[in-house]
């Protein structure tokens, strides 16, 4: 298909017996939003971290730019779940992005004025330059996903993966930083891939979907992927999908063949 | 400058080594200090030093330098406390304590032998809190070589290195052998540790690897300025302790120079104390 920059096609991955993904497959396209969404431990890091080189997996290929992922592939960017930081890290927000240019390498090296002005223009990018003297380590939560995203991005990768970067922020800084993820992926032309577990917050900039559950995964347009029928199909048994104000409720009927029936139908909210 | 530069400081040869011993000492562990904070590895640090102590006191029973001793002892603890990184968190910790408790049960060991079994006086003092003034001059050269391979090193993995103290998962993400970066430094801060607790002593080598970077970064947020900051606060303190220690030879009624690990101490915390009052104000450089 054109512009699909990362493919995965009928991944399956076990962790310690238990098949974690089951014939997962899904593409993202290079200026698109994707949202990859799930319950909490459903396996949405376990695919990053398989899409990174991170992960092994049984079976199933993962390919970018038509070609077998190499581990640790440069057009790949990752903004990981959180970073812990001690107050005392000498560290500031410029440093830190500019370190995002090669940190791999081995040895001392002086910037050249291009990659100073990158690094000038990424922070610009992502709202951040009245930051760039700021200790790493003193930024808010939502001061440092945009700072994290802009060390991903400063090397121009094809692909953005987030781990659940909206998970400690509050309602403002969420709506910020979905609208910051999806001008980039539009300016810069960078397939987005975002895991959470909410998709209420995603829905006004959602261009495609990976919907996790149980080990398999439904994908493509959130109109087609978030429906009755399609989610019914993934969970393996009814579930309702309602939209209520704008927002999104996947109400599911309890398993008829469980003897242990709830008395009230269980309410999955995305 | 008397009252400052006793007579005969400028002209004194074991000044002359020790001010050469100091610098390097201090210079190495300047640097490799501010990145064990960094990385949150002061206990291992620690736990290194008093490793260090067990290869300090068995050198004088083998017949080696103090200086190798030091380093071996120090080198062995680094190797130990490497195998046990990949458990993380409390295994980690539980791990590197019982390390320690070994190396401190065979210092207490190999002290006691030397106190009971050899003529050589001194040692237990030596060994645990330093005698810089005693020191050899053929030990300047192998401790410059020692310690510029030891910033060399930590020259090399200086990038990797700061992406895998601030995230693992980051590190790895980009292609960083994080395990062989951290075994690197682990070497790193082994030589540091060595080098200081020749200065210093073992049991007071750590204020001379955690101190003056402690102290540095309090005051900066930029790394390059944290280094620069630490090596005047590292070499500073030791030059200053080298003087004092040279002058009190006057003060004392027996005519009995003070350690020169006592007054690099006192100095490190003074200036750490100066650099944390003045961080709770807002200050930076």
């Amino acid at each position: 298909m054109p512009d699909e920059i990362l493919s995965v096609e009928h991944l399956t991955v076990s962790l310690h017996g238990r098949v974690i993904l089951d014939d997962v497959s899904f593409a993202l396209r290079r200026g698109e939003f994707t949202g990859l969404i799930g319950s909490n431990g459903v396996g949405k890091t376990t695919l990053l971290r398989a899409i990174l080189g991170l992960q092994p997996y049984e079976a199933g290929t993962i390919s970018v730019n038509g070609e077998p992922r190499r581990r640790h592939h440069a057009a790949i960017g990752y903004v990981p779940q959180k970073i812990a930081l001690d107050s005392d890290v000498p560290l500031r927000v410029v440093d830190f992005v500019t370190l995002g240019l090669d940190a791999e390498r081995w040895g001392l090296r002086r910037r050249s004025a291009a990659q100073r002005a990158r690094v000038t223009d990424m922070l610009e990018a992502v709202g951040a330059s009245h930051l760039a003297s700021k200790r790493l380590s003193e930024l808010s939560g939502g001061e440092q996903q945009r700072v994290f995203i802009a060390h991903a991005l400063v090397r121009e990768p094809h692909v953005l993966l987030l781990d659940e970067p909206l998970a400690n922020l509050d309602p403002r800084n969420v709506q910020e930083i979905v609208a910051l993820l999806h001008r980039l992926a539009r300016d810069h032309d960078v397939a987005i891939l975002l895991s959470a577990h909410e998709m209420n917050a995603l829905l006004p900039v959602m261009d495609r979907v990976v919907y996790l559950t149980g080990g398999h995964c439904a994908s493509g347009p959130t109109s087609e992927v978030v429906r009755t029928d399609v989610l019914s199909a993934l969970y393996g048994h009814h579930v309702d999908v309602v939209q209520i104000h704008g927002r999104v409720f996947v109400i599911a009927e309890p398993n008829d063949a469980t003897d242990d029936l709830p008395e009230h139908p269980t309410l999955t909210v995305h | 400058m008397n009252w400052l530069f006793a007579p005969g400081l400028f002209t004194s040869a074991p000044v002359h080594t020790a001010l050469a011993l100091g610098t390097v000492s201090a210079t190495v562990c300047a640097v490799v200090g501010v990145f064990t904070i960094l990385r949150g590895a002061s206990f291992a640090g620690h736990a290194l030093t008093d490793v260090a102590a067990t290869g300090g006191a068995g050198s004088v029973l083998v017949g080696v330098s103090p200086l190798t001793g030091f380093l071996s002892g120090a080198l062995v603890g680094a190797g130990a406390i490497g195998t046990t990184r990949g458990r993380g968190g409390h295994q980690q910790e539980v791990a590197t304590g019982i390390v320690l408790s070994v190396a401190t049960g065979l210092s207490a060991l190999f002290l006691y032998l030397n106190a009971t079994t050899s003529a050589a006086t001194g040692v237990t003092q030596r060994v645990l809190f330093g005698s810089l003034f005693s020191a050899s001059s053929s030990e300047i050269l192998p401790t410059l070589l020692v310690g510029a391979l030891a910033l060399l090193l930590t020259g090399v993995i200086a990038r990797p290195l700061v992406l895998s103290s601030l995230s693992v998962e980051l590190a790895r993400a980009r292609g960083v052998r994080v395990a062989l970066i951290g075994g690197a430094f682990l070497l790193t801060m082994a030589v540091a540790v060595g080098l200081s607790a020749l200065t210093s002593g073992s049991l007071l080598s750590t204020a001379l690897l955690i101190g003056p970077a402690a102290a540095a970064v309090r005051c900066t947020s930029r790394l390059s300025h944290a280094l620069l900051l630490a090596l005047t606060f590292g070499i500073g303190c030791t030059w200053l302790g080298i003087v004092l220690s040279y002058d009190s030879y006057n003060w004392m009624p027996k005519n009995q120079s003070l350690p020169v690990s006592f007054f690099i101490v006192v100095a490190i915390v003074v200036v750490y104390g100066v650099c944390t009052v003045g961080s709770t104000r807002g200050r930076r450089v």
